[in-house]
């Protein structure tokens, strides 16, 4: 693991639960969507809120598969599982929304998950082998 | 009813991102180690390279349906109810078709995650 592998994995962790916040945001302006008004499903991208979601999303996503390139899926995710209480704080402080002490404590599980996987190796496969494959050695 | 639809839309959610991690990651596992074939061959290189891997585009259309899930999602119930139960239950599910279909060696680490998040879903169900 190098320090570019890190930022990538700290890159996950921000913009995912920011990139959440931005469309919820926009979706509650948007309102309910039901089987009556499903098509405002479809429009509510044109919303800024959802927009500027969206672009953090694909930030997330190119980093996303970066990590996937080199390590193991089942570590990818709850290392990066930190984003949950960045939601929560997000919803707690941004939205206002109540969290219960049930739910705090929940939070606090799935972070604890961290640690567990951090700790371990971050590849145990090497995965199907591409017929091209990319030279290890450095460029002269 | 609110609550129904959110947890519909949270179902569809699991479902439809396990489907699509498991693509992607089988995708870029085949691509190789993006750093890496950047630093060699440059960016377009690797933009190539992963445009010509199909279940790439498979696990796009997966994470399109589990998008648009949460977008249906977020209308009905809370940011910190949807966003932590949707993307916990997936990791839970992702932990388990890693193991049986990407072959990863889940140890006794990565399980103790699995049953913390499992733990903090029913939590946050409460």
């Amino acid at each position: 693991m190098t320090l570019r592998k890190y930022l990538v994995l700290a890159g996950i962790t921000v913009f995912s639960p920011t990139g959440d916040a931005l469309l919820a945001r926009g979706m509650k302006e948007i309102g309910g969507i039901s089987l009556h008004n499903f098509h405002s499903l479809i429009l509510a991208i044109l919303n800024p809120w959802v927009a500027g979601g969206i672009v953090l999303l694909l930030t997330f996503f190119a980093s996303y598969m970066s990590a996937l390139s080199w390590a193991d899926l089942t570590y990818v995710l709850p290392a990066t599982s930190l984003g949950y209480v960045l939601v929560a704080l997000i919803a707690r402080f941004g939205f206002h929304e109540t969290i219960s002490p049930a739910r705090w404590a929940g939070i606090a599980l799935i972070t604890a998950g961290v640690g567990f996987v951090a700790a371990g190796p971050s590849v145990t496969t090497a995965g199907a082998p591409h017929p091209d494959p990319i030279p290890q050695e450095a460029k002269p | 009813m609110s609550d129904a639809y959110a947890w519909l839309a949270i179902a569809l959610i699991t479902l439809a991102a396990t489907t699509g991690d498991v693509l992607l990651a089988y995708s870029m596992k085949r691509v190789g180690d993006v750093g890496e074939l950047w630093k060699h061959r440059g960016l377009l290189a690797v933009i190539a390279r992963v445009l010509r891997t199909p279940t790439f585009f498979l696990g796009l259309v997966a994470m399109a349906v589990a998008f648009y899930s949460l977008l249906f999602g977020l209308s009905w119930g809370n940011l910190s109810l949807v966003v932590p139960a949707s993307a916990s239950l997936t990791f839970v599910a992702n932990a388990v078709a890693a193991r049986l279909l990407l072959h990863e060696q889940v140890g006794r680490r990565r399980w103790i995650a699995a049953i913390l998040v499992a733990g903090g879903v029913v939590l946050m169900a409460a």
